[in-house]
């Protein structure tokens, strides 16, 4: 795709023109200009053929992002004669790719106006370049992606938004593009931003901005074109990019400041090397250190340049402490009055990045902050159909490019906050043990918390909810008393049984009229033996009474409330008690 | 919906972060990860202004102690002469552990970028010999100057780039890079190299040696120096060396600056007054060519970087 060379007028042509100005007369007013720029990192999403290459290619060079030998590489002479830029020329990568015209894995691009200084992460869309995506969204504040203006809003588009989101990007901006190609309708525009924030309504994002443009032709990509689309009166792609407002996006209230290392120079200085990562931290702050749980006071905030009064993200500093404190690599500082979970139980959204499929049966290691851990996988609750993004259930594996909401269980606790409150804090990185590739992105969504639920009772490392996770139900004993037939009750409590287990539960009928129990019957047995097997994660039907263990359900249905004598019907009213009381899931 | 961090009115005061403060916060943690990720990390050093800038970052990192690595300059004994008493200088002032290594075999079969060409020149006595040191010492990570920004095939390089035991980089099976959670998990003999400088420009080096006040080799400030014009190529004669392989060229004063720091017989000059770091960003905002256009390896072929890299150069 080439364009002929323009010589383009504007707003954001005169702050560049300023700019060089200032750069010629004085150089060091500029150069303190230049200082305090903000730095804001975006991902491009797009696929062949809609324009994502030409649109950056377009910034790059309409903010005099491109060097002029580079620029010169992508001219090329157009049969009719004219000099024109391959825009698309200036940003594509490795040789292998540029043979096969596309782009796969994510690019680094840079440039800077007199606003701010901007990072591209280049990343495809394709649905096979799912994990390339979330790769280039992980550090971004705004994603821009592409609508072809003729085709309207498409299935990927969806994706790229759902992806954009579930990666934490705060800020959308929609590029309608090859408006030219729609002769710039407002209503085609309207009809498309209408379309597509009717599902971006569903999604996270702080905003979601539509801008109509022709990235080919250079329309209200860096200048407004009042003459192509007089109707639109917003910001242009590199206006919205100057000024969208990111400063609030990052988390100031809950500080954490996971540890790198221990700088020990000498016998008298002992400092903890780290980068803020949320939250602001302050000298003479109360600080606790996890896992451990030991409390001190900042005593000091150093850097190479003194001493900070405060700090906050991204700052890397060294905290002094008052007190003399076991700290090492991958412990988590905190401030005392705000502290995040102490868990070993996390559901994340994972984003699968391997060729090798997630195997259920293997652990993995983990990078969070700055510690790893191994991991089990206890359950893949759904994954995302990637067409229609809706979650599909009975999920057996996850493949290259998956999305679903998995349960993880560390082998040791992790500090962790929700992603959505804190990027820092809520992702971690899965590595495959053996290969040591990185095979997965995992998005905490919740962790639970070390509570009483799951505490180990007399001694057991299996935790209850561990052993529910395993067998898909909860553990408990469903009491079947009343009724004036002893017989008729063996006959419900054998028949719940039967029920329990074809629904896919683990069952066993514990009943004093249970010939093969005869001789337990008196002292008592029967009850302990209940107790025992609810322990173990088991539904024990029982006609006697047992009390249940710690930590599982009990469930008493008098008889006299069944629409016996018959059988069935009263069998399935149990267990539709049964799943109200929560031990089985609905059918 | 999300929902909005409620902000403790204590904190709104917090200024923003300037770009370079929030590159420099980025590259001191790298720097961190990998002194603790790994066993046996050496910084590569160049003497350039990269170098000088990765150098400082190093030296922040781990203030106020000292960086727990050493230092390597892979020479080529074709240096400026200027170069080497800027890194004399550098290591004493900073009080690191310098070492330089120079490949042997180069040295015992006569290489250098005349007879042999830039292309052996450089795979002998740059790549070959820093593959000998790594081999040498050990290392298992090795931290360089690299910046995305400088050349295509570098725009999809890792912070953490994987190698293999032969040191080979394979573009195509990279490690998914997120957040700031570097994946350091290597077996034996294999390493990463790693990348402090990967979002940097050239912009933001120049500011934050003007900002920092770091000390760069003068070459990269306008004076009247000898050269010769090699189609073009401005060519300084920094010893005799040059001229007794190039007995018939003309040498002329003329002033001029180097963009980038190399082999002084392919580094080429640019005509230039720029007198300090001030006018340097000055010339360089106003006139805009890629920096590396003179630096003539990068045009024996298209793709020259790439293929260098994939054998283990930087």
């Amino acid at each position: 795709m080439t364009q002929p060379t323009t010589e383009p007028q504007s707003e954001i042509d005169l702050a560049r023109a300023e700019e060089e100005a200032l750069i010629a007369r004085d150089i060091h007013a500029f150069l303190k200009q230049n200082e305090e720029k903000e730095l804001l990192r975006l991902c491009a999403v797009g696929s062949v053929d809609d324009g994502k290459s030409t649109l950056i290619g377009r910034l790059l060079h309409d903010s005099k992002g491109v060097y002029d030998d580079q620029l010169a590489e992508a001219t090329r002479t157009t049969d009719a004669g004219e000099r024109a830029i391959d825009f698309a020329r200036l940003t594509d990568g490795l040789r292998a790719e540029r043979e096969q015209g596309i782009t796969i894995d994510v690019a680094y691009r840079y440039f800077s106006t007199p606003a701010r200084k901007f990072i591209i992460a280049d990343t495809p869309g394709h649905v096979q370049y799912t994990r390339n995506m979330a790769t280039g969204a992980s550090t971004a504040n705004v994603a821009i992606i592409l609508i072809d203006a003729r085709l309207g809003v498409l299935t990927q588009s969806r994706r790229h938004g759902y992806i954009s989101d579930l990666l934490g990007i705060p800020h959308l901006l929609v590029a309608v593009n090859k408006m030219d190609l729609v002769d710039y309708g407002e209503a085609r525009f309207n009809e498309i931003a209408a379309d597509f924030r009717a599902f971006t309504d569903q999604l996270g994002f702080t905003s979601v901005t539509f801008i109509p443009v022709s990235a080919l032709l250079g329309v209200n990509i860096v200048e407004a074109s009042p003459a192509r689309t007089p109707w639109y009166t917003g910001p242009t792609v590199l206006k919205f990019l100057e000024q969208v407002a990111i400063r609030k996006d990052v988390n100031l209230t809950d500080f954490r400041m996971p540890v790198q290392t221990v700088i020990r120079p000498n016998l008298d200085y002992r400092g903890f090397a780290g980068q803020v990562c949320s939250g602001v931290i302050a000298k003479g702050d109360a600080i606790t250190v996890l896992p451990s749980g030991k409390q001190s006071t900042v005593r000091a905030i150093d850097t190479y340049d003194g001493e900070l009064q405060r700090a906050w993200p991204p700052t890397a500093v060294v905290l002094r402490l008052a007190d003399e404190i076991d700290i090492s690599r991958g412990d988590v500082i905190v401030r005392s009055d705000n502290l995040p979970r102490l868990s070993r139980h996390h559901t994340a959204d994972v984003v699968w990045m391997s060729d090798s499929p997630l195997d259920r049966a293997r652990s993995y290691l983990i990078k969070h902050g700055t510690t790893y851990a191994r991991v089990n996988v206890e359950a893949i609750d759904w994954r995302v159909d990637l067409e229609t993004l809706n979650p599909i259930a009975d999920v057996a594996e996850l493949k290259l490019n998956d999305i679903a909401r998995v349960r993880f269980v560390s082998h040791k606790p992790l500090v962790t906050d929700s992603y959505r409150k804190n990027r820092s804090m809520g992702a971690f990185i899965l590595i495959d043990p053996v290969s040591n590739n990185t095979v997965g992105a995992a998005m905490i969504v919740e962790s639970d918390e070390l509570g009483a639920d799951e505490a180990a009772v007399g001694g057991t490392e299996v935790r209850p909810r561990e052993r529910a996770r395993r067998l898909g139900h909860k553990a408990g004993i469903i009491h079947l008393f009343g009724g004036e037939d002893d017989a008729q009750r063996t006959a419900l409590v054998f028949a719940v049984e039967r029920r329990l287990f074809d629904a896919g539960a683990l069952s066993v009928a514990l009943d004093d009229g249970d010939p093969r129990y005869a001789d337990a019957r008196l002292g008592g047995q029967l009850s302990a033996a209940a107790k025992r097997l609810s322990d173990a994660g088991l539904i024990v039907v029982s006609g006697a009474f047992a009390e249940a263990a710690p930590g599982t359900a009990a469930l008493s249905v008098d008889l006299a409330g069944l629409p016996l004598p018959d059988l069935d019907r009263a069998t399935a009213a149990v267990l539709d008690l049964a799943q109200s009381a929560g031990l089985i899931a609905a059918r | 919906m999300r929902d909005a961090a409620p902000l403790d009115p204590a904190v709104l005061d917090a200024p923003t972060t300037s770009h370079l403060r929030a590159l420099e916060a980025e590259s001191i943690h790298i720097f961190r990860e990998v002194a603790a990720e790994f066993n046996n990390p050496v910084m590569l050093y160049s003497i350039g202004k990269d170098s000088s800038v990765l150098a400082r970052l190093a030296m922040k990192a781990f203030a106020p102690g000292k960086p727990p690595f050493p230092f390597l300059h892979v020479d080529t004994t074709w240096k400026f002469q200027e170069m080497y008493e800027f890194r004399a200088r550098f290591a004493e002032e900073n009080g690191v552990n310098l070492q330089v290594h120079i490949n042997p075999d180069g040295i015992a079969r006569g290489v250098n970028p005349f007879d042999s060409g830039s292309q052996v020149h450089t795979n002998v006595m740059k790549t070959q010999g820093l593959l000998q040191a790594l081999n040498h010492y050990g290392y298992d990570a090795a931290f360089g100057g690299a910046r995305r920004e400088e050349e295509k095939s570098r725009a999809k390089e890792r912070i953490y780039s994987f190698r293999d035991r032969f040191h080979q980089w394979d573009p195509k099976n990279q490690r998914p890079e997120l957040w700031n959670l570097y994946n350091g998990k290597i077996w034996k003999g294999e390493s990463i190299r790693a990348f402090p400088l990967s979002n940097w420009t050239e912009l933001d080096i120049w500011q934050y040696v003007y900002l920092e006040n770091i000390p760069v080799v003068p070459l990269y400030f306008g004076k009247e120096r000898p050269v010769i014009n090699m189609n073009g190529t401005l060519i300084m004669v920094d010893d005799e060396r040059i001229l007794q392989k190039l007995p018939n060229a003309r040498v002329e004063q003329r002033m001029v600056r180097f963009r980038t720091l190399g082999c002084y017989p392919l580094s080429g000059a640019i005509e230039s007054a720029a007198k300090d770091v001030p006018e340097i960003i000055q010339e360089m905002m106003l006139t805009r060519m890629s920096e590396r256009q003179n630096r003539l390896i990068d045009k024996d072929e298209e793709g020259s970087m790439e293929q260098k890299k994939k054998e283990g150069y930087f």
